[in-house]
């Protein structure tokens, strides 16, 4: 499953010369169960250096499920996954964050009883630079200068936008090189969701590679370099972004267009 | 009024071995959602572990006038004291992890009727291995402190041992809320407690940090354990049983999950014993202190300083 439909040259050459080499996010043939229940029918994606790369599905498409199985929180029964060339469909959670890869989950998950310093400082755990520390919580502060403000608060007494700027923020100060967010546009008023993809875009040129789960496939897919439609834990197409936002079944089913 | 105040100073200082308790039972709800009915035997196990450190230090009863120093001599009182505390503390400690490993951890994903059912029968067999250990019998715990006390006015005095005691649990408190508050594993402990899959994804080991909660809830108990014994001078394996349910109580008071509560709910509970036993009957104190739990129960089950439960989506 390759791009064939031309796209906007510049973003098209960008795709071709990153594919050549290694992917940073290798999965192949990932099945997840819960319990009994096959919420991932064998699930296969690449992400190259650079990319942002989106997934986008209906409810229960396993979007989520494909993040918490790449992240290790409820690992495949079946497939493999490879991140910068080794193995991580074994390793725990909290090893594959060592690895360089960060995940913001669904729902934002702040730690709502600690403060907004304490959040960030907790999305550093895993290092222990603490002059680099500091540095990536200056560049976050000045990513969302609404996080300066509020400090000292409590995550819980946050309103949803800064939450999830919380919740990216948080994700941002492992210093990783691949980030996983889910959803963040969720229960965000439309200049909000706008915000939040404005950043997206920029942390992506800032070096960070994303792999981007969302219901809003239009803005989702117009920051993306590629992107990828899931139905009942499977994937159905791959493309580029601006092909997928072309594409008829795309727009029918996710942009609601007869 | 001063029959009033000496009733509250001795509340103070019984009430601050139940807070010392009350926040191991407090700590490893916030972070499993178990009630470690064992937590209480372990205090007393930690009082046993205290008493022959004392032993192997050369202090033990005399049986001519139950002090206690009489054979030590060559170390001072106070640094035997401490280094009694902090061994007795690290090997309660090793007990409170062994008690997860085994009793807990293997069911960390059953249903909640069963870590709590393990609960109680690791309680019965802690409780066995004190009997084991000591016999049915109350045994004497050595005198170490300055007899005299300390006149405040002529009807309020206050003990040597008692002012160790308060002491040592103030210093306690203050150790455990900066470790909590201020370092970067309290911290973990603290997101831990609120989002277990959130936790791993920040690099947290998520066993770790449980097992680290039940070593430090029974570091305390330890440290309750030896200051039980040097201020009351005598322990029994079934005291466990019973300073356990009562600082569970004080635990529920303060709103259990909830550190500062844990240490609130243990000064006013001990308060209202000795209010208690010198105005109502020492007989019905265990009907007033348990008449406690029924109310805050059924009144407010968040307890004083509210309910700190994990907000797990």
């Amino acid at each position: 499953m390759q791009a064939t439909t031309p796209v906007n040259e510049p973003l098209k050459q960008q795709i071709i010369s990153q594919q050549q080499g290694e992917p940073m996010l290798d999965v192949r043939g990932i099945e997840t169960y819960y319990g009994n229940i096959r919420a991932l029918a064998g699930i296969s994606l690449k992400i190259f250096n650079g990319e942002v790369v989106t997934l986008i599905g209906a409810n229960g498409a396993g979007k989520t499920t494909t993040l918490r199985t790449i992240s290790g929180i409820t690992p495949p029964r079946r497939g493999t996954i490879t991140l910068n060339g080794q193995r991580i469909d074994r390793v725990a959670p909290e090893q594959i964050v060592r690895r360089g890869m960060s995940h913001a989950p669904e729902g934002r998950r702040i730690f709502s009883r600690m403060s907004v310093q304490e959040n960030l400082e907790m999305g550093a755990f895993a290092r222990n630079d603490r002059a680099a520390i500091a540095e990536d919580m200056e560049r976050v502060l000045t990513l969302f200068p609404r996080l300066r403000e509020r400090l000292q608060q409590k995550g819980g007494l946050l309103s949803g936008g800064e939450q999830q700027m919380l919740a990216i923020g948080r994700a941002l100060m492992s210093r990783p090189k691949l980030l996983l967010l889910d959803e963040p546009s969720m229960g965000l008023s439309p200049i909000l969701i706008e915000t939040i993809f404005q950043i997206v875009s920029d942390i992506n040129k800032q070096g960070t590679t994303i792999l981007l789960v969302e219901q809003n496939a239009l803005q989702a897919l117009s920051v993306s370099h590629r992107g990828y439609v899931m139905q009942t834990g499977q994937i159905v197409l791959e493309d580029t972004g601006a092909n997928l936002l072309k594409s008829e079944m795309v727009r029918k089913a996710y942009l609601g267009e007869e | 009024m001063e029959l009033f105040v000496q009733q509250l100073l001795d509340g103070i200082v019984k009430g601050s071995i139940y807070a010392l308790i009350a926040l191991g039972y407090t700590m490893v709800y916030g972070i499993v959602e178990l009630i470690n009915f064992a937590h209480g035997d372990i205090f007393m196990l930690g009082s046993f572990i205290a008493l022959a450190v004392l032993g192997w230090f050369g202090v033990a009863i005399n049986p001519q006038n139950q002090a206690g120093l009489v054979q030590g001599g060559f170390f001072p009182t106070l640094i035997i004291i401490v280094l009694t505390l902090l061994i007795a503390m690290l090997l309660t400690g090793i007990i409170g992890v062994l008690v997860e490993r085994i009793a807990y951890r293997p069911l960390r994903n059953a249903p909640r009727l069963a870590p709590l059912i393990s609960a109680i029968g690791m309680s019965f067999i802690l409780q066995n291995i004190g009997q084991i250990w000591h016999g049915p019998a109350a045994v004497s715990y050595p005198e170490v402190f300055p007899t005299g006390t300390i006149h405040v006015t002529s009807g309020i005095s206050v003990a040597w041992k008692d002012i160790f005691v308060v002491v040592v649990c103030v210093m306690l408190m203050v150790i455990l809320q900066t470790f909590v508050q201020r370092t970067k594993l309290g911290k973990a402990m603290r997101a831990t407690a609120q989002d277990y899959d959130t936790s791993k994804l920040m690099g947290i080991n998520v066993n770790m940090t449980i097992t680290l909660t039940f070593f430090i809830g029974a570091l305390l108990a330890g440290a309750a354990g030896l200051i039980y014994g040097l201020s009351i001078h005598s322990m029994q394996f079934t005291i466990g049983a019973q300073a356990g349910l009562k600082a569970f109580t004080a635990a529920v008071l303060g709103g259990i999950g909830n550190i500062p509560g844990a240490m609130l709910g243990g000064f006013l509970i001990g308060i209202v014993e000795a209010m208690s036993d010198q105005y109502i009957s020492s007989a019905w104190t265990p009907v007033v202190v348990f008449g406690i739990l029924i109310l805050i129960l059924t009144l407010r089950p968040s307890g004083l300083l509210g309910q700190q439960v994990p907000e797990r989506a």
